[in-house]
């Protein structure tokens, strides 16, 4: 396709929202490093976060090649409120079964999102996508192995879990809230289909999983189209957290 | 390939190419089989099957590298060290690293699991993409120490992202492996 043809404004909320959404959970990951339950998972949580994060870096360079801006101001020096990623990530850390529930919730409904930008009609992001979807396979085992595990883990690890997922599942499916003019993406070709439609699919994917192991479905969205805003004081101690350095020592660089 | 060791091969390539000499890829190639992956500096980027193009042309030496992982963070010491190595031929050096064409653990070589095999790091097993990774990861990988087959996997998630931990239950000993991606 052209240049002149490209939904700018359309893509770059896209790949704000997938870069926001990475971001936030690349550092929730990271708060476990060394207070996890197992060592292994210290290590493993470590290593999600550094992927997390990478793939936002990378998902950062494509919106500040798009838009001329600067991929570090991007991510570290916008105002709570300007950051657009889902209400699912919303939560704070919470326990071990916060952190599974939230990881198979997100990774599922990435998964479903990454699918469907597979052979995009834009390359820049098409082709890092088909790099994503080999490393986001390591990421849902991860958490396909421990949600059965906690699920099938005896009275307290498995209430703990339902709980958990109690509290995040109404804000599961906004992986999938709606973007400005998200329909310029489709027709443009850069996204496969709409984001309803995406939803619908993974609600499809992972309705046996939790199906088997007696788990609640996810309910539907409340007020989606707010979905990736009113992101609450949870959010605001993250992001105090992760630009300290950034608000520390402006321009600093290693 | 430790810092001198470069240094003298460069050196070298310069002594023999002189400033004028006709500059192909393959010539380029080769200076590129000395970088080592940071990482692992066993084996070489291109052992590793990082190299996905060299073209020289009247603006310079351009080199695309394919990234092993995404948020790889040896990946700005890969650039410049590829820059130095490059240097010995006098011209202007454009690297970039590019996802056209995904990296996949399929891209190293002989050469290069051989070379992990032998300080400890267990090859990766091909890719099979129809089989659930889970299935893929339970697969007994080989010990690098004492070839047995009774082998675990400790963690699907190692000290670096290429990497996974296994336990050898013959010789009990730990051991890594390089994910299969």
């Amino acid at each position: 396709m052209t240049v002149a043809a490209l939904p700018v404004a359309a893509l770059g909320e896209l790949l704000r929202s997938m870069a926001d959404d990475e971001f936030v959970i690349g550092f929730s990951d990271s708060e476990w490093t060394g207070i996890a339950p197992i060592l292994e998972e210290d290590v493993a949580m470590s290593s999600l976060a550094q992927d997390e994060l990478g793939h936002a870096a990378a998902l950062y360079g494509l919106l500040g090649d798009l838009t001329g801006t600067d991929p570090d101001a991007l991510a570290y020096d916008r105002e709570p409120d300007a950051y657009r990623h889902c209400r699912l990530l919303d939560h704070g850390r919470g326990d071990w079964a916060m952190a599974i529930a939230r990881r198979f919730l997100y990774d599922t409904a990435d998964s479903a999102r990454l699918d469907a930008l597979v052979g995009g009609s834009w390359a820049p992001l098409a082709d890092l996508v088909g790099k994503l979807v080999r490393e986001e396979r390591y990421h849902q085992m991860h958490a396909t192995v421990w949600l059965d595990r906690l699920a099938r883990g005896g009275s307290e690890p498995r209430s703990r879990l339902i709980d958990a997922l109690t509290t995040l599942g109404p804000d599961a499916g906004t992986v999938f809230a709606p973007l400005p003019d998200e329909r310029a993406l489709v027709e443009a070709g850069i996204l496969a289909t709409s984001l309803p439609e995406l939803e619908a699919r993974w609600r499809a994917a992972v309705e046996p999983t939790l199906a088997a192991l007696d788990l609640p479905m996810p309910p539907p969205v409340r007020e989606p189209e707010r979905g990736r805003a009113d992101h609450g004081e949870p959010f605001r101690w993250l992001w105090t957290e992760f630009n300290t350095v950034r608000r520390a020592e402006p321009g600093a660089t290693w | 390939m430790s810092e001198a060791a470069i240094q003298a091969s460069i050196a070298r390539t310069r002594a023999r190419i002189g400033s004028a000499a006709e500059l192909d890829a393959g010539a380029v190639r080769s200076a590129l089989a000395d970088v080592p992956d940071p990482e692992i500096p066993v084996v070489s980027i291109v052992e590793l099957g990082m190299v996905e193009d060299v073209r020289v042309d009247a603006d310079g030496i351009h080199v695309s590298l394919l990234p092993t992982f995404v948020g790889c963070p040896a990946l700005d010491m890969i650039r410049s060290s590829v820059e130095l190595r490059l240097s010995a031929f006098g011209r202007p050096v454009d690297v970039r690293f590019e996802y056209r064409v995904p990296w996949s653990s399929d891209r190293i070589s002989p050469d290069g699991r051989t070379k992990l095999q032998a300080s400890g790091f267990a090859p990766p097993a091909p890719v099979r993409p129809d089989e659930p990774i889970l299935v893929q990861l339970d697969r007994p990988v080989p010990c690098p120490n004492c070839g047995s087959s009774r082998t675990v996997l400790e963690n699907a998630f190692g000290p670096t992202q290429c990497r996974a931990i296994h336990h050898c239950t013959e010789c009990r000993q730990p051991f890594e492996a390089f994910k299969t991606i």
